[in-house]
């Protein structure tokens, strides 16, 4: 490990940044779902009641767990059948300028079932496969609705929480039909424009063709970039326009930019924590858990930054051919002879080491997965921290909307946990916690680790599964481990050497993707449900305080815990085994 | 969808009839509005909004938004952002590429995804640093090769290189272009770009900025 003073600062002032937006972006998100005025009012409710009336939606129905669940599903199904017709027939409708042909059957699958689940995995090169069509319609429009799922789901499991009386938990149409209008659309109309500014393009022109001072003729793909990159960011989905995402300096040009952007994937999580304290009247319990996804983002931060800054011990060995003691300088310099050193392969120059391990970290800390440099590149530990942070559930900040409702889940099982050690009654926000929500609880947390390892071991005894591998040794396993849990957390990052767009990979990570979104949202809604009708018992001399450091411990410990216990024998063969080989100097 | 029949039949449990809903019921409940959402959100965020932003884009920022191209003598030969293949000695050189089919393409950007255990990587790096060597053949081999110089950017598309990076170069660029080391140097000082708010990021140069510095320095 090894750490610069500019590294660790990068860390500690988004950090503070992060801190200073969550209030107000909180309150927010509490007039737009608890139906305060927002400034937006005067405009958009017209809007707003013109796509209830169209829509055939009664404003002040509201939904059980089961139809509000219901709802989502039907929705999200429509939505994954529109996006795989718009895939199949792109070439027969308008705005192809670069004549992209019809996806084939097994990638539109994945792809819309990709974008629909708020994954973003993508098995193609954006520049040379989707129609400006597809990307808009198809593609920007899930952006924002996975995105409007995700947040309104959290906010339903919330109400389950929170309220006193009543089985019900809004109604589903209501929230994300408010989300879409005075959330995501205003934001990223402003981001979007500042992007441009910025130096992303934004046109319905086919590509630019230059030539070079040198007589190169460069072409250079362009499109309507902005306006995806922003709710690309906002929404955590992670599906880049180019295929190198956010290190194409065309979505991601300066470190403003970038800034912004790591700043735009948490924002959402973030809030939503201070919207759970200020809904349940007490904020103080939004900001334990805050202090405990804070505690894991910095470990991770750091140490993903140490171990890339350390950079490749096994380069240090490679020498000129011709004249045999020139070999490369991975040490960090300041001033007159400035350069990042470390580990730069598959990074960007502006962004260097800092800004892009914190982005790494940031990426799946949170469910979004674009990335600004390639995580197969990293060294085993430095890859390491990514995979887990997706394998622990993506509840540091989070996805939009699923980040909070899988910290929930932690919330419950340490509340559970704790008072089984002390012999206190579990309880959380003054209800029981009972056979019921623990049972939820555990479903959802182990549905997540039966798809990605399940998937994995299928994938790696299936010789095809292995024969699609581009990095040999225990990286191959990582890269296939890296791949299902990525998918199943529907985080859409990946270590890329993985020739994944096969018939193979497309459907079972399909399915994957299915069940990390389904298979865990499913459970937590009834969770929330089972809550929804409970009374509040006021706090008793024998109630574990669910506020403070002591709370945030323990669900850093059960968060850190579970996580070790699931997947340190995979990782042990992979990462870990590599990092130890590579120290003694072995390559493949 | 077996559990849209059944699920909201408990939801209606105070209703007269509880058990009563019809298919048509279901339709207006869930299938309706999940398709006039779909449609109005379509239209919304898929078309009106792409189309606003790009009006406004191209109204207020035509430069930005249509690439940042770069002209000389009225042609493109350029874009601020995007990286390019440099070969000659006289102009300054950018990272290693690992686009295909050839380097700097900018229509199939990508790095090399290579791990860093395999020997793919380690070859890589060895034919990069011979390649660095035989252009710079005046640097002393004292002088280790910074590091940006022989590893791959993650785009394939970096514009930019390290200051270590550009001053490993000056040496080749002065022989060649008859000018003084100081002159380059200059011109190297002159381009660096800090970090956002002195804390994000590195310190650079853009190689197509010190090049065209480069020949309007000469005149040309």
């Amino acid at each position: 490990m090894t750490f610069t003073f500019n590294g660790l600062a990068q860390i500690a002032v988004f950090f503070l940044i992060l801190l200073l937006l969550t209030k107000p972006v909180g309150l927010y998100l509490v007039a737009v779902f608890e139906k305060k005025n927002t400034w937006f009012e005067p405009v958009l409710r017209p809007v707003e009641k013109a796509f209830y009336w169209i829509s055939g939606v009664k404003e002040d129905e509201e939904q059980d767990w089961k139809a509000y669940t219901v709802s989502m599903l039907v929705f999200t199904v429509a939505g994954l059948l529109l996006l795989y017709a718009i895939e199949r027939l792109q070439d027969k409708l308008p705005l192809n300028p670069m004549h992209q042909s019809a996806v084939d059957p097994a990638l539109a699958w994945n792809t819309a079932v990709s974008f629909s689940t708020n994954t973003n995995w993508q098995n193609y090169s954006g520049e040379t496969t989707m129609s400006y069509l597809t990307q808009m319609m198809g593609l920007a429009f899930h952006n924002f609705t996975s995105a409007a799922v995700g947040i309104v789901l959290a906010v339903a499991v919330i109400r389950g929480f929170v309220r006193r009386s009543g089985k019900s938990l809004g109604n589903f149409w209501v929230d994300l039909t408010r989300c879409m209008l005075y959330l995501l659309l205003p934001i990223c109309i402003v981001g979007a424009l500042f992007l441009v500014w910025q130096g992303v393009p934004e046109t319905f022109n086919g590509s630019a063709v230059v030539t070079s001072l040198e007589g190169f003729k460069q072409t250079i793909a362009l499109g309507p970039v902005a306006s995806q990159e922003v709710i690309k960011m906002l929404g955590t989905n992670g599906g880049g326009f180019f295929n190198a995402n956010s290190a194409h300096p065309f979505e991601n040009p300066t470190n403003f930019t970038n800034l912004v952007e790591m700043l735009w994937i948490f924002t959402f999580g973030a809030g939503l924590l201070y919207f759970f304290g200020k809904v349940a009247g007490n904020t103080k319990i939004g900001w334990a858990l805050f202090g405990a996804v804070s505690f894991l983002f910095l470990a991770a931060a750091v140490i993903c930054f140490g171990a890339e800054q350390n950079g490749n011990p096994l380069l240090n060995t490679v020498h000129a051919t011709k004249d045999a003691v020139v070999s490369v300088d991975q040490t960090y310099h300041e001033y007159a002879l400035a350069q990042p050193g470390g580990n730069m392969e598959g990074k960007e120059m502006r962004f260097g080491i800092g800004s892009s391990t914190l982005f790494a970290t940031v990426t799946t800390d949170a469910s979004c997965g674009a990335v600004n440099s390639w995580h197969d590149s990293y060294t085993p530990i430095g890859g390491m921290i990514p995979m887990l942070n997706i394998a622990l559930g993506e509840i540091v900040f989070g996805g939009v909307g699923s980040g909070h409702y899988g910290l929930l889940m932690f919330a419950v099982l340490a509340v559970f946990i704790a008072g089984l050690m002390v012999g206190r009654t579990p309880e959380y926000l003054g209800k029981k916690i009972e056979q019921q929500e623990v049972k939820m609880a555990s479903l959802g947390l182990l549905i997540l680790p039966l798809s990605i390892l399940g998937f994995s071991a299928f994938a790696i005894v299936y010789p095809h599964g292995v024969s699609q591998i581009s990095n040999p040794g225990p990286h191959g396993l990582s890269e296939i481990l890296y791949a299902y849990t990525s998918m199943t957390g529907n985080n859409g990052s990946a270590f890329a050497g993985l020739s994944a767009n096969t018939p193979f990979y497309n459907w079972t990570g399909g399915f994957a993707m299915l069940i990390g979104r389904f298979g865990f949202v499913i459970p937590i809604m009834a969770l929330g449900g089972a809550l929804a009708g409970k009374r509040i018992a006021p706090a008793g001399p024998g109630t574990l305080p669910t506020t403070g450091v002591l709370f945030s411990a323990l669900v850093v410990g059960v968060i850190l815990i579970v996580g070790a216990l699931t997947f340190f024998p995979a990782y042990a063969l992979g990462p870990i085994v590599e990092h130890l080989l590579m120290l003694a100097g072995k390559t493949f | 969808m077996a559990s849209v029949t059944t699920a909201p039949a408990a939801e209606a449990a105070p209703a007269p009839e509880p058990r009563a809903e019809t298919i048509l019921h279901m339709v207006g409940r869930f299938i309706r509005p999940a398709i006039a959402l779909t449609f109005l959100l379509t239209v919304v965020a898929g078309i009106l909004y792409p189309l606003t932003i790009t009006g406004i884009a191209q109204a207020i920022f035509p430069s930005q938004a249509n690439g940042s191209l770069v002209y000389k003598n009225g042609q493109p030969i350029a874009s601020s952002l995007i990286g390019q293949y440099w070969t000659q000695p006289q102009y300054f050189h950018g990272r290693p590429s690992a686009t295909s089919p050839t380097p700097y393409n900018a229509s199939n950007s990508g790095g090399s995804n290579l791990g860093p255990t395999n020997s793919a990587l380690q070859a890589e790096i060895q034919a990069n640093i011979d390649q660095v060597r035989k252009e710079n053949p005046d640097v002393p081999d004292t002088t280790k090769i910074p590091i940006d110089l022989v590893t791959s950017s993650a785009s394939g598309l970096d514009p930019d290189i390290s200051v270590a990076g550009a001053y490993y170069q000056v040496p080749r660029i002065a022989k060649a272009r008859g000018m003084t080391a100081a002159q380059v140097e200059d011109i190297i000082n002159a381009h660096i770009q800090g970090r956002f708010m002195g804390i994000f990021g590195e310190d650079v140069v853009n190689v197509l900025e010190l090049n065209m510095a480069l020949d309007k320095a000469q005149g040309k």
